[in-house]
């Protein structure tokens, strides 16, 4: 046994150690243990969340508020209504949302049952849809769901066309923030009996899902598949096409093109259950100029307002909410946030994240289907330490706090509607997200890349 | 009842809306319909067993996610035919163009032509039978369901399989990914007959078919088989 003497010198010749100690930017601690691990197991890294590199976000724009040439309108008296009307350009159905917040196609088999039953009922309570994924729609969501935007993804698991006429509305997945270009994957540990029933394959193997669809390739074939949907669901429906942000604005001016009553946007920051992480870090734009491109292209095709935009990718708080309407969108949605307020990363779970090598804050092994809090996974035991009902509430105070921030900050531009929040509302902190958002740098008029300079 | 719907006159959408009237009001009608000309989206989201007959060449999505109804083309078929059909079934009298029973979960396609490239590709239950000949990459991923094919079949067949059951008479240019061949038992054999009396094919001995399926190597991810990745 060491004396406490001995220990004490021991930690002082460490510090002095350490303060010699340099480490390379080239080269630093993660670097050096991914290199490490790839040697060991000879296989890229996977892993849920998103993109957990710095990008230019929402964080880099502010609010100019109101003071001489602008007023406000009273915090608590005056009204600042929230209301979003999705699919109006040819669904004879429109989507009514109380909220400008939505919540992201995440699938069942990513999600346990519970999870999904969960994120039905916080978006009900809160007045807004959630969306299926790739797997299917489960009865749990259908019934806890008000409105339930049902996904037509590259892999067709469990498509069919009896949840295309029970869903209110159709997204036409074409890609992912996370991942544009790639398909999905659900690790064989998460395919329990129920998940490979629904997607008729065997129990347990690894599943690649398709980065393409099976009977479609570009969009003028896109156009006869929506077509085909429409016919199909009687013309009823919103159908919207999800793209992740890549070539932001000719595939939002394509997927115009093809006939989408709503396009979706999502970032490179968007979250994902299960992707290579050189693909979730290294593909496709951040969420901040893809908004940008997105809403230019429907502003030339005369398309804005017209065509909802719903953004998503890296979405926290009312301010992102409320900047990323401010720049164009009609709408927002969630995955990870929606996920983090059912309880997914909670301290509570500290040691058993332990365990699993991770820590609260930090999990990220999704796709291993052994997460402690029970949302991300298909064992039984584990879901059962999931409260949906509880769960349920969480994500509707969380999606009630966005709200409310949102509305405080229309209200301090003197909005009566959060959708007259504008670009002019908006100034950048950084010359990059001056650039990449179209608001100019904070204190000039200045654009990088507009009138010449 | 015997209804005529000419679409030199009429619309598709109302075409559509007039076969799903009828449907959900009286199962034994027959509809007969005239100047298809390559009209894309005919008959799709049929819920009930009503009988349609298409006088010519369709479009894309033919009979796209079938319940129930028996569709006859008397013609080619354009991409996607019988997309994601649930049940009943889709007759093609010529040639098919790409994707033909896409992810078709359940139900019967009989191709009486060629089909072209990736014929049953995510297959999920149906079954396929193509008189003629298929082309490339048929049967990617297909998970569920079987494909008899009494002519050839191009490159790349059964790449990625699942556990779709391929049978192929003439013959197969290449091999995907994962798929082998697989020896042609007596319960093979009978579901072969069994699908060639129900498509209505007749001389072709069941015992002239090779059977196909999954290797099942890439079920989970080994290092070792990365190159086939
Ligand atoms: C666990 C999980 C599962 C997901 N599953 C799907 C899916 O099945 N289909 C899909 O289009 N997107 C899927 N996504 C992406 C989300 O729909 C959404 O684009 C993304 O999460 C938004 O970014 P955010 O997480 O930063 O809010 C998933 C995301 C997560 C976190």
């Amino acid at each position: 046994m060491p004396t406490k003497k001995n220990n004490d010198d021991r930690s002082s010749g460490r510090d002095e150690l350490r303060s010699r100690l340099r480490e390379s930017a080239t080269y630093p601690r993660e670097v050096i243990a991914e290199i490490q691990r790839a040697a060991e197991t000879g296989i890229y890294d996977i892993r849920g969340w998103g993109a957990k590199r710095k990008v230019p976000n929402f964080d880099d724009l502010l609010f100019l508020g109101a003071s001489m040439s602008r007023y406000p309108l009273e915090g608590y008296r005056e009204k600042c209504t929230t209301s979003v009307t999705l699919g109006t350009r040819f669904a004879s159905k429109p989507i009514e949302l109380k909220i400008p917040i939505t919540v992201a196609g995440m699938s069942f088999g990513a999600l346990s049952g519970p999870a999904k039953e969960a994120l039905g009922r916080g978006a009900s309570a809160a007045g807004t849809s959630t969306t299926t994924g790739d797997g299917g729609m489960t009865p749990e969501e259908r019934e806890n769901s008000n409105i339930l935007v049902y996904q037509l993804l590259p892999s067709r698991y469990g498509m069919n066309p009896d949840d295309l006429r029970r869903a209110d509305a159709i997204e036409v997945v074409v890609g992912q923030g996370a991942k544009p270009g790639g398909g999905g994957m659900l690790l064989g540990q998460k395919i329990s009996e129920r998940v490979a029933g629904m997607r008729d394959l065997p129990e347990g193997i690894d599943q690649r899902s398709a980065c393409r669809h099976p009977d479609w390739t570009g969009p003028d074939d896109l156009a006869i598949k929506i077509q085909e949907l429409r016919e199909i669901t009687n013309w009823e429906k919103p159908i919207y096409i999800k793209i992740g942000a890549a070539r932001t604005y000719y595939d939002t001016a394509l997927a115009v093109k093809a006939g989408a009553d709503v396009v979706v946007l999502d970032g490179m920051q968007g979250g994902t259950a299960a992707t290579q992480d050189v693909f979730i870090e290294h593909v496709g734009i951040p969420t901040l100029p893809a908004l940008r491109q997105a809403v230019e292209a429907l502003q030339e095709l005369d398309m804005h307002r017209k065509v909802q935009l719903i953004v998503s990718g890296g979405i926290r708080s009312g301010a992102d909410v409320a900047k990323a309407l401010a720049m164009g969108a009609d709408a927002v949605s969630v995955g990870v946030a929606a996920l983090i307020a059912l309880g997914d990363n909670s301290p509570q779970f500290e040691s058993d994240y332990n365990e699993l090598g991770s820590s609260a804050g930090f999990y990220d092994d999704w796709h291993e289907g052994l997460d402690p809090s029970g949302i991300s996974t298909q064992d039984e035991e584990l879901a059962a330490r999931f409260d949906p009902v509880l769960g349920g509430r969480r994500l509707a105070n969380y999606l009630n706090v966005l709200t409310l921030e949102t509305q405080t900050l229309a209200r301090a531009n003197g909005k009566s509607h959060v959708h007259n929040l504008e670009p002019e509302d908006l100034v950048a902190l950084t010359i990059e997200a001056s650039a990449m958002a179209g608001v100019p740098l904070a204190g000039t008029d200045w654009i990088p890349g507009k009138n010449n300079f | 009842m015997d209804i005529n719907y000419d679409l030199a006159v009429g619309t598709t959408r109302e075409l559509n809306q007039k076969l799903n009237a009828a449907a959900t009001k009286d199962a034994d009608v027959s509809f007969r319909v005239l100047n298809p000309k390559g009209a894309h989206t005919l008959a799709v989201g049929m819920t009930s067993n009503i009988s349609v007959d298409i006088q010519g060449h369709v479009g894309y999505y033919c009979g796209g996610m079938n319940q129930n109804a028996h569709i006859k083309v008397l013609g080619n078929a354009g991409p996607a035919v019988a997309e994601n059909m649930m049940s009943g079934r889709v007759t093609v009298s010529g040639s098919v163009s790409h994707y033909a029973g896409a992810s078709a979960h359940g139900g019967l396609l009989v191709v009486q032509g060629d089909s072209s490239s990736r014929c049953g590709i995510s297959l999920k239950g149906a079954n396929i039978v193509v008189q003629g000949s298929v082309g490339h990459m048929s049967a990617f991923m297909a998970q569920s369901g079987s494909m008899v094919v009494c002519g050839d079949a191009g490159d790349a067949l059964g790449d990625s399989l699942y556990e779709a059951k391929l049978y192929v008479r003439g013959n197969v240019a290449s091999l995907g990914t994962d798929c082998v061949e697989k020896t042609l038992l007596d319960e093979h054999k009978r579901e072969i007959d069994g699908l060639l009396e129900r498509a209505g094919v007749t001389g072709a001995d069941a015992s002239e078919f090779r059977r196909f399926g999954s290797a099942r190597k890439l079920y989970n991810f080994d290092v070792d088989n990365a190159d086939a990745y």
